[in-house]
């Protein structure tokens, strides 16, 4: 069977991905809602290589709850983009910038 | 240790369960309703919202009561702090009645998006597993998005409400990798059996801490205190007022709960490790907070940085970790919320269609337009700043009594040096108020807001001037809750 670390590290590497795509993406907000719903799908990789190593099923069962409240969190995510463009028409990360100070 | 669940918790459930059936209700009723004015939701909400109120208190416990297969806890800190949350979202309707009217805002979304909000806050402070904190984390998160876009035709508001859904979003990210790595050294969700496990020592150290460092950073984005405090001063400020101020005030009682819960309760055994993450966050929170209001014109900018030194003062107390330390932090969210409250039931009472009245030059000579008000903002003024006589006061008191009893003076020192710096803006919209002249006109604010906020700013007079009791129901609940 595949090592516990092997998943583990996968799971690290696409986390720190969906990190980069949120801190380091200037342009378009679309691509922060993605890293944002691959950031979840990390943590889901990991509740469920160590529930499968432990030979605990509530992690699993986690799992089933972070996929629900990822779709509704994608779904406020886009409401509000829809929003955004209609009042600013642009949906880019540069723009957001009239709140400083 | 964990039994399998059955009907009779169901008992313990009762506010969660009528909340989650009225704001149904509610939202059915509302669909109905062709009032402009939305008479018959405001006062439904009002009674729900009392009625859960009365429930919490009837069905308060001696000792905890762990029910739900060890998901959920109820006990005296959950009864205070529900009850506090469920006092706090109904003042926000009250007060933020007029506002939404004169805005034509009023939608049936804010009274059901606010009893999902009081739901979620709920379950976050009697949640005894990282499924359930999780589950009332993102309810109380998801309505919160939603209401700071209510105003889809205002920019600012729509800017606001996406970096709150970004950053909230990565918090809550980060904060299930951190779950994910205590599960994974634990092998368990619940908080009885994680920390029962760190403290045989049989986890892996490296997971622990690894999961800590996340679900600090985690819980610090939710909190907003520094270095995670960006999204808090441009959700403030492009917010709509009455929004801004349920942010401010509620939710920060069910994440005092929450940090109890996670760290206090559920890892006792890493307290080295967590304490010293809580000194970093809360010196640097009083420091920046403090230091960037100073420089702020905009009066909700302002209460946003007063905000960011309120939460470094409120963790000092979980800092000494103790009973003691952890009631006083209580304290203080409690003294914070209801104070924050009156500050923006003030500012809501001078806002017109069209004026927001949100800068700190539309205080200017207030006390001539109205003096009633200018005096009561005077006092919320004086019990934040921590003058004595006000309940901040002794809020600061009982934080710092707690540190000093453990040693940390440097950290004492500091905190008090701050909080003196922290006095100049707070006495500076006194000045503004009381000594300079302006041109606008009287105010003219409903009735029954000025009467709802006369009594919210007085309390904080009275119960700085009798704070005994008050401090005793806290301390009392947190040793019936964490030792009982």
């Amino acid at each position: 069977m595949l090592p516990l670390t092997h998943v583990l590290l996968l799971s690290a590497v696409l986390f720190s991905i969906a990190m980069f795509g949120i801190f380091m993406n200037r342009r378009n907000v679309i691509i922060l809602l993605m890293a944002i719903e691959l950031m979840l799908l990390a943590v889901n990789m990991n509740f469920v290589a160590f529930s499968k190593y432990s030979g605990d099923m509530a992690g699993q069962v986690f799992v089933f709850f972070i996929l629900t409240v990822a779709a509704a969190e994608s779904a406020i995510g886009l409401a509000i983009l829809v929003v955004l463009f209609r009042t600013m028409r642009s949906i880019d990360v540069r723009d957001l910038d009239q709140l400083r100070g | 240790m964990i039994s399998p669940w059955n009907s009779a918790d169901l008992t313990f459930l009762k506010p969660e369960l009528w909340l989650l059936c009225s704001a149904c209700v509610i939202l059915l009723l509302d669909l109905v309703s062709k009032d402009q004015r939305k008479a018959v939701t405001h006062w439904l909400s009002l009674l729900s919202l009392g009625i859960a109120a009365i429930l919490v208190l009837a069905g308060g416990v001696k000792s905890p009561q762990i029910v739900f297969s060890g998901m959920y806890v109820v006990d005296q800190l959950s009864g205070l702090l529900k009850f506090g949350s469920a006092c706090l979202v109904g003042l926000v309707l009250i007060y933020g009645r007029q506002y939404f009217i004169d805005r034509s805002m009023l939608t049936g979304e804010v009274y059901v998006l606010s009893l999902f909000g009081l739901l979620g806050m709920f379950v976050m402070t009697s949640a005894f597993s990282f499924l359930t904190l999780y589950m009332g984390l993102e309810l109380l998160s998801l309505s919160l998005y939603a209401m700071v876009a209510l105003r889809k035709d205002d920019s600012l508001a729509i800017e606001a409400s996406m970096k709150y859904f970004i950053l909230g979003a990565l918090a809550s990210g980060m904060l299930l990798y951190g779950m994910s790595m205590l599960y994974g050294a634990t092998g368990s969700l619940h908080l009885s059996e994680v920390s029962a496990r760190i403290a045989q020592g049989q986890t892996s150290r490296d997971f622990l801490v690894l999961g800590l460092i996340f679900i600090v950073a985690g819980i610090a984005f939710k909190l907003g205190t520094v270095p995670f405090h960006m999204w808090v001063p441009d959700v403030y400020q492009g917010a709509p007022t009455p929004i801004t101020m349920l942010i401010g005030s509620a939710p920060k009682l069910a994440a005092v709960a929450f940090v109890i819960r996670l760290l206090v309760q559920g890892l006792p055994a890493a307290f080295v490790d967590w304490q010293s993450m809580l000194i970093v966050l809360s010196v640097a929170s009083i420091v920046v907070g403090n230091v960037a209001a100073i420089a702020q014109q905009n009066i909700k900018r302002m209460l946003a940085y007063s905000t960011i030194s309120h939460m470094g003062f409120m963790l000092l107390g979980l800092i000494a970790g103790d009973a003691g330390g952890v009631a006083a932090s209580i304290f203080y969210a409690l003294v914070y919320s209801f104070t924050t409250i009156s500050g923006f039931g003030i500012l809501l009472s001078l806002t017109r269609t069209g004026f927001e009245s949100d800068n700190l030059a539309n205080f200017k000579g207030l006390v001539k337009r109205s003096p009633w008000l200018a005096l009561m903002m005077l006092m919320v003024m004086f019990s934040m700043a921590g003058i004595p006589a006000f309940v901040g006061f002794f809020a600061k008191l009982s934080v710092i009594s707690a540190i000093v009893s453990h040693g940390f003076v440097w950290l004492a020192v500091l905190a008090v040096a701050f909080s003196l710096i922290g006095a100049f803006y707070y006495l500076r919209v006194v000045k503004v108020m009381f000594f300079d002249d302006s041109d606008l006109d009287v105010v003219d604010s409903p009735f029954s807001l000025k009467c709802f906020v006369s009594v919210n700013a007085l309390l904080l007079l009275v119960a700085g001037l009798i704070p005994q009791p008050f401090l005793s129901i806290c301390a009392d609940a947190v040793n019936l809750s964490l030792l009982g």
